[in-house]
């Protein structure tokens, strides 16, 4: 079972960002329900090229009212299959609402009934409800959708502001359809396109390593690394270009974690969500 | 009007210039009648030796070219000026624009039959009309995408419009997406009960941002299901009529029973008779043959297209149903007009899947 209610017009408005940022990432994504939290998960698999995405909301920031129950006590979480655009649509016209509820029911088949009550010149509210249909996963493939751990990288460093990083990659984006991101830990990242007639470089300067501490004490790969040279990946531009696109807020902190040639891990951090993004490399 | 027709009927009369048109597979018809009172100056013309006067039709695209920036019209254009030659086999629209500047065009038309839908409003057993701003702050829940919608008259006085499916396994993967308005949003409600009609939201839509233009409040007339749904606008200069054609009972019978209906309103107290339990228990329990046990997921849904499909470009299959458009088959029109263009299913038409979800260019 679940319901949950917003009432507050700024938590819906941020809720429908996130919505909308989530469906411009994933046609269909898997949504877990906690009792304090929200996840939108996108597993590894082929069919997505290999991207992978975990986006993580508190549900006390958004919803004034949220009861969840899972299958069972001791594995009170729910797994959905959901489709983001779906959600995105039902919201985006509910930005003027009164209240919008949310709730899972199982009239035909498995649904995320989303009510909006709007204000209207009459004695009643106006009701929309959006019913979404959903994929119920059971209990033996909760697996598939664990938190992915981060990588062990190379080189970590904080992204340059994502508004100018998006307009350059959008300008690559027509001329390849691969980018080379390349970054060391003196805080520089170069975003490189090489084509038979063209080759284009961007270099960014001062962007900062963040600091990790080391879990269990051990050398990550980065420690003890020379600090001029670059560890990169060559990844699916539109990949890049996608990540950026649904960006609708500027995160308080964005950075990278590059796996020389390997994966490229996003993180995206805002005052009460948090995505993380992988984009393989590629062959 | 090019919303839903290719070609622009003009039929001048005594009571004013009218100007109609209808789609190809004779499931929609609209006409704007303006009043002489609307124009500077009107002169219907002679009476041809039938009684009636000359009628013309003439190619959409080409009629709206000559009006093509409305902004730049507004500023530059003093007065237009329509003649309608028989003789020379033209229509003139002339622009008496500023610093002396007059645009000629000459358009070709073609002679035609009276094109006139059947219909009568005062037969309709059930009429709603509210300021078109209701209907327009309804209409924009649904997809720009959605093809049909559902009018119903619920109980407590409600009024819903839902999007309108074809069949049961369309349900499981769709967004369902209803609206339900009180009564009192309404300027009059005269709605049988439990009544209900389907009709396409396309050129329904087009009307609407015409009546919100306007500042008119819309007239819904309709009947049983199956007959044709009349909306209207009407003002001192104005009238203006469109009739779509609805889906027959039978579409309406795959609906969910009446009683059903009640369930779709939010029930103010909780009720978990609906949650999903036992569908957990029963999933978890059960063996499932294929590999993945996953139950199907809601992947895009697959559409056929509107039953009264207005673009003739998309469905070549609808040329089968109505006549050949551009010929003058107005007597077969008022026969097709009614029910036999949709039939259940509508045979034919090759389901297309069409997506309602932008197309990420990513693999998903």
């Amino acid at each position: 079972r679940f319901r949950a209610k917003i009432v507050d017009p700024s938590c819906l408005n941020h809720f429908s960002r996130v919505i909308n940022t989530i469906a411009k990432l994933a046609k269909t994504c898997t949504l877990r329900l906690t009792d304090s939290k929200l996840y939108f998960i996108l597993s590894d698999k082929v069919a997505n090229g290999g991207v992978s995405m975990w986006c993580e909301l508190c549900q006390g920031n958004f919803f004034d009212e949220f009861q969840m129950e899972g299958v069972a006590a001791e594995h009170n979480e729910i797994y959905l299959e959901v489709v983001p655009e779906n959600l995105s649509r039902a919201l985006k016209t509910a930005q003027s609402a009164k209240a919008v509820k949310i709730k899972l029911t199982n009239r035909h088949c498995p649904c995320l009934r989303i009510s909006v009550e709007l204000p209207s010149l009459s004695s009643s509210s106006r009701i929309v409800t959006h019913d979404i249909p959903v994929g119920v996963i059971p209990r033996r493939l909760w697996n598939d959708f664990r938190e992915p751990s981060v990588p062990d990288f190379d080189v970590s460093i904080y992204l340059p502001v994502l508004k100018t990083m998006k307009s350059v990659v959008e300008r690559m984006k027509n001329l390849s359809n691969s980018i080379v991101i390349e970054a060391n830990l003196s805080g520089e990242m170069n975003l490189k396109i090489e084509t038979d007639l063209v080759s284009v470089t961007t270099h960014f300067k001062d962007l900062g390593n963040p600091p990790w501490a080391s879990e269990d004490g051990c050398q990550s790969s980065a420690q003890g690394r020379d600090t001029e040279s670059m560890a990169e990946a060559r990844i699916d531009i539109k990949k890049l270009q996608q990540l950026l696109a649904g960006q609708q807020v500027n995160p308080t902190k964005a950075l990278c974690n590059i796996v020389s040639k390997r994966i490229v891990h996003f993180i995206l951090l805002h005052e009460d969500v948090s995505l993380q993004y992988f984009i393989p490399a590629l062959a | 009007l090019s919303r839903i027709g290719d070609e622009l009927y003009l039929e001048p009369t005594e009571s004013g210039l009218s100007l109609r048109t209808v789609n190809s597979s004779r499931s929609a018809f609209a006409s704007f009648l303006f009043a002489p009172l609307f124009f500077q100056r009107y002169e219907a013309g002679g009476s041809q030796p039938d009684g009636e006067h000359f009628r013309c039709k003439v190619l959409m695209k080409s009629f709206l070219g000559v009006f093509r920036s409305l902004p730049s019209l507004e500023k530059t254009v003093g007065k237009c000026l329509i003649l309608l030659k028989p003789q020379a086999s033209r229509l003139v629209v002339q622009l008496h624009c500023k610093y002396g500047v007059t645009k000629t065009h000459n358009l070709a038309f073609q002679e035609c039959e009276r094109l006139q839908a059947v219909f009568d409003t005062q037969r309709c057993a059930s009429s709603l009309c509210a300021p078109a701003r209701v209907l327009a702050e309804a209409v924009v829940h649904f997809p720009p995408t959605l093809a049909e919608v559902t009018l119903e008259a619920g109980p407590g006085g409600r009024i819903s419009l839902r999007n309108y499916m074809e069949d049961e396994a369309e349900r499981s993967k769709t967004m369902v997406t209803e609206l339900c308005l009180a009564e009192d949003e309404f300027q009059t409600v005269a709605m049988a009960p439990g009544s209900r009609i389907t009709f396409c939201l396309k050129e329904f839509r087009g009307l609407l941002s015409f009546a919100e233009a306007s500042n008119l409040p819309l007239t819904i007339h309709y009947d049983v299901p199956g007959r044709p749904v009349v909306f209207s606008l009407d003002d001192a200069v104005l009238e203006v009529h469109l009739v779509l054609a609805t889906l027959s009972d039978m579409e309406s019978n795959l609906q969910p029973p009446k009683a059903n209906g009640l369930s779709h309103l939010p029930a103010p107290s909780d009720d978990f008779t609906d949650d999903l339990e036992s569908y957990m228990i029963a999933m978890e329990s059960s063996a499932y043959e294929e590999g993945s046990g996953v139950p199907p997921s809601p992947t895009f849904p697959l559409r056929t297209p509107c039953a009264a499909e207005s673009d003739p470009e998309e469905e070549e299959e609808e040329e089968e149903e109505g006549a050949v458009p551009g010929t003058p088959p107005h007597k077969k029109f008022r026969s097709l007009f009614f029910g036999s263009v949709l039939s259940p299913g509508g045979p034919g038409l090759a389901p297309t899947q069409e997506v309602l979800a932008e197309d990420s260019d990513g693999d998903y």
